[in-house]
């Protein structure tokens, strides 16, 4: 591990223990906080006894069958927006001002239509999501080369060979950005609205042992949701990362 | 040319948008979607009442101030962190995951922090805004060229000088953007803050009006909040799109 | 020859510059040792092939970097660590400030030295038009294009009525004939000024074009090989290319540092863990 890596570590661990050692000390009450370590075995006790085991398949699959309807519906669209440009002149503005307007404040008027079952929140999770999706699948097509297309005429190459073996391997760190996104997006918005309102799922049981100050089941809890988010997250960001590389370096 | 057929091209997207939703209030059915001109003359008459009012000054209140939180410290540490390499070094991936978590997770430990009062929402606002304000304030800090720091040496300016007269300006157009983006989450913020545990607010207020079932203040709220963010985010683009054309 | 001490502008003595290895490398000999007594009002050019350290010597002399051994004088006083008042620097890259008016990036230093308001309309106005920019005053930068910009940065410089000016490769952007005519523009403005000037440069016709005396810098570290007395008259412009002298000096000066370049070259296909 590099230098900064190694810091990097030393920090949130000193910050994880400084967090310990204040609960441990009572500086911070433990009505407030609990102990890390408190929360690492209260998880451990939580996710033995299987007690939430019907929640977690809720809000995961819930979560997977958002990423995969946002990434498979924004790429779809992206392209047919791509190839249609007066349409897409037309979308410009909504695209612009999309996530800048608090979409999820239309959760609760889902719920009213569709009433409180998984339909509402997967809905608010692809319209999270998929815009992304759409705007990085538009960016990706818009950066491959011209000359691509015309070396695919040149070897007489159909539309959709020409998509599958030139056009995506071209714009595909660009899709991956929209795929990063999507996750993250699709995260946010499931845990929100389960938080919010859900008979069931990971979140509601958060929003539940919050009432019933039960600190010993919220902190578990959200200590499980932080790893798995934290862990998907960041493998992603890495390979982003990576990728970016072939970004930049094509031009030069 | 070009402009009349932008113009027809918006209208038609709108119609298409209020077609939309008036065949979805066909099949929901009043009491989940309202009809779209229902919609439009409930608002009319909605603004005005001091219901609205003062739900609407209680989240300006808590949003004006999680927006000072959030600007204030995310452009703190967006400085430190873009003026001290190492710093940025470490802390930027610290800062873009937890940009991309799920910081509803952490609203109850918020709330267990401050209590149920304003407090609380503003907290959770500003939590949201000070990520996009520090990222993009340490970004643009690196971005600065390093001959404009030489220069700066040569004509005799003060550490204070360097920084008020070269470094920010010089940084300005990038910092507006985390600016602009600050305000869309931290509003973001606040209002998910609302809508969990608050008796006073629009989020709230929608909230209630779901159990309740007054979907046509339900939606209005929505539009009128939609309509806010969108003229904000506007404007701060167009200052933004100045800022960028010095540069 | 001895020069009287009070003729002596700026001077290095036994001047090195040593960068610390990052991480696990070795320290890197930029520069060194220097020996140079800059004389008033003279126009001295340093040459060189890439890397040799010629900006590094000018930012020592500057101010801007702290030699790792000997000392640097300007006008008696030793120099470290900040840049003198009266030295004054244009730089190789474009350091005009985009968010400010052509007129407002020359007024810049000046504001911030409290000068009164009508002197610096006055300063700021004669610069621009001796740098020819009078009609651009309310331009931004990235209106202009780079040579334009680089006239700016060194107005900018100007209204200091700086006593020693320090040029690092000012043109090293531009395309061959703009450069022989800035070239003509700096000779005027040297006569206009009576400054003392310093130019960095890695065309060697432009030295020995420009210059009183040309110092000819070896591969890194950078060292003076030779310094060359060119002879020239204080009047003199862009058509002294044609007189025979110009072709010796060029000659000599490609003879010292054909070699040196050619160990540049090397240097730069290396790492650092190779031959120090």
């Amino acid at each position: 591990m590099t230098r900064v890596g190694l810091i990097r570590l030393a920090v949130i661990v000193a910050m994880i223990g400084a967090l310990e050692l204040a609960c441990q000390t009572g500086l911070i009450r433990h009505q407030t906080i609990i102990p890390p370590s408190e929360m690492a075995t209260s998880l451990y006790a939580l996710l033995a006894s299987g007690a939430i085991n019907a929640d977690i398949e809720r809000t995961l699959g819930i979560i997977v069958i958002v990423i995969a309807v946002s990434i498979v519906l924004g790429f779809a669209l992206g392209l047919v927006i791509h190839a249609l440009p007066r349409l897409r002149e037309a979308l410009d503005p909504l695209f612009a001002t999309y996530y800048a307007v608090p979409i999820f404040i239309f959760y609760p008027v889902l719920i009213a239509i569709f009433g409180l079952s998984p339909i509402p929140i997967v809905l608010i999770g692809v319209a999270t999501a998929v815009v992304a999706m759409i705007i990085a699948t538009l960016n990706g097509l818009d950066r491959v080369p011209r000359v691509l297309t015309k070396v695919a005429r040149v070897h007489r190459l159909d539309a959709v060979t020409t998509a599958m073996t030139l056009q995506l391997p071209a714009a595909a760190p660009y899709l991956f950005t929209g795929v990063k996104l999507s996750v993250s997006y699709g995260f946010i918005a499931v845990i929100a609205a389960e938080f919010i309102l859900s008979p069931a799922g990971l979140g509601r049981d958060i929003a539940d042992a919050y009432s019933d100050f039960n600190n010993r089941r919220m902190y578990a809890l959200i200590l499980f949701l932080l790893i798995i988010a934290t862990v998907v997250n960041t493998v992603l960001h890495v390979l982003d990362v990576r990728w970016a590389e072939r970004r930049a370096g094509g031009r030069t | 040319m070009t402009a009349t057929r932008r113009a027809t091209d918006t209208l038609i997207i709108a119609a298409v948008v209020l077609v939309v939703w008036k065949i979805l209030h066909e099949i929901a059915g009043s009491t989940a979607l309202p009809a779209p001109l229902a919609t439009m003359a409930y608002l009319v008459h909605m603004v005005p009442t001091a219901r609205f009012a003062d739900n609407a000054a209680a989240t300006l209140q808590a949003f004006g101030l999680a927006l000072l939180l959030a600007y204030g410290i995310g452009l703190a540490i967006g400085v430190w962190m873009g003026a001290h390499r190492l710093s940025g070094a470490v802390g930027e991936p610290i800062l873009v995951v937890i940009y991309s978590l799920p910081k509803i997770t952490l609203y109850p430990v918020v709330l267990l922090i401050f209590g149920l009062g304003i407090s609380g929402k503003v907290a959770f606002g500003a939590m949201h805004g000070i990520l996009p304000v520090a990222l993009l304030t340490m970004g643009a800090i690196r971005a600065i060229p390093q001959v404009y720091l030489r220069a700066a040496r040569t004509l005799h300016l003060s550490p204070w000088q360097t920084i008020t007269t070269v470094l920010l300006p010089a940084a300005l157009p990038e910092v507006f953007t985390g600016l602009r983006i600050g305000f869309t989450v931290t509003l973001l913020g606040v209002l998910l803050g609302e809508m969990f545990a608050s008796k006073l607010g629009l989020g709230s207020m929608i909230m209630s009006d779901m159990s309740l079932a007054q979907s046509e203040d339900m939606v209005t709220v929505a539009i009128i909040l939609f309509v806010f963010a969108a003229c904000a985010n506007a404007l701060l683009l167009w200052i933004e799109h100045r800022l960028h054309r010095r540069v | 020859m001895n020069a009287v001490p009070r003729d002596i502008h700026a001077q290095l003595s036994a001047v090195t510059r040593v960068f610390p290895g990052a991480g696990n490398q070795p320290p890197v000999d930029a520069l060194g040792p220097i020996d140079l007594d800059l004389r008033k009002a003279e126009f001295f050019a340093v040459v060189g092939p890439s890397g040799c350290g010629k900006s590094t010597f000018l930012e020592v002399l500057a101010g801007l970097q702290r030699p790792t051994a000997g000392t640097v004088t300007f006008e008696g006083k030793p120099v470290s660590g900040e840049v003198a008042e009266g030295i004054g620097v244009v730089f190789q890259e474009d350091a005009s400030f985009p968010w400010l008016t052509v007129w407002d990036n020359a007024a810049f230093g000046l504001r911030r030295s409290g000068v009164a308001e009508a002197e610096i309309r006055r300063r700021v106005d004669d610069a621009l038009a001796f740098m020819g920019l009078k009609g651009f005053a309310r331009a931004y930068p990235s209106q202009l294009s780079g040579g334009m910009r680089q006239r700016v940065c060194i107005s900018r410089t100007l209204v200091l009525q700086p006593r020693l000016i320090l040029l690092d490769e000012p043109f090293g952007a531009l395309d061959a004939q703009t450069r022989l005519l800035m070239g003509d523009e700096v000779l005027r403005l040297w006569r206009s000024t009576g400054a003392t000037v310093l130019l960095i440069t890695h065309a060697l016709d432009e030295a020995a074009m420009l210059a009183d005396r040309v110092g000819a810098m070896s591969a890194r570290p950078g060292r003076f090989i030779e310094i060359i007395d060119t002879g020239w008259p204080r009047e003199r412009d862009s058509k002294i290319v044609a007189e025979p002298a110009f072709g010796e000096i060029t000659g000599r000066l490609w003879d010292r540092l054909r070699g040196e370049s050619l160990k540049a070259l090397g240097h730069a296909g290396m790492t650092t863990t190779a031959a120090g």
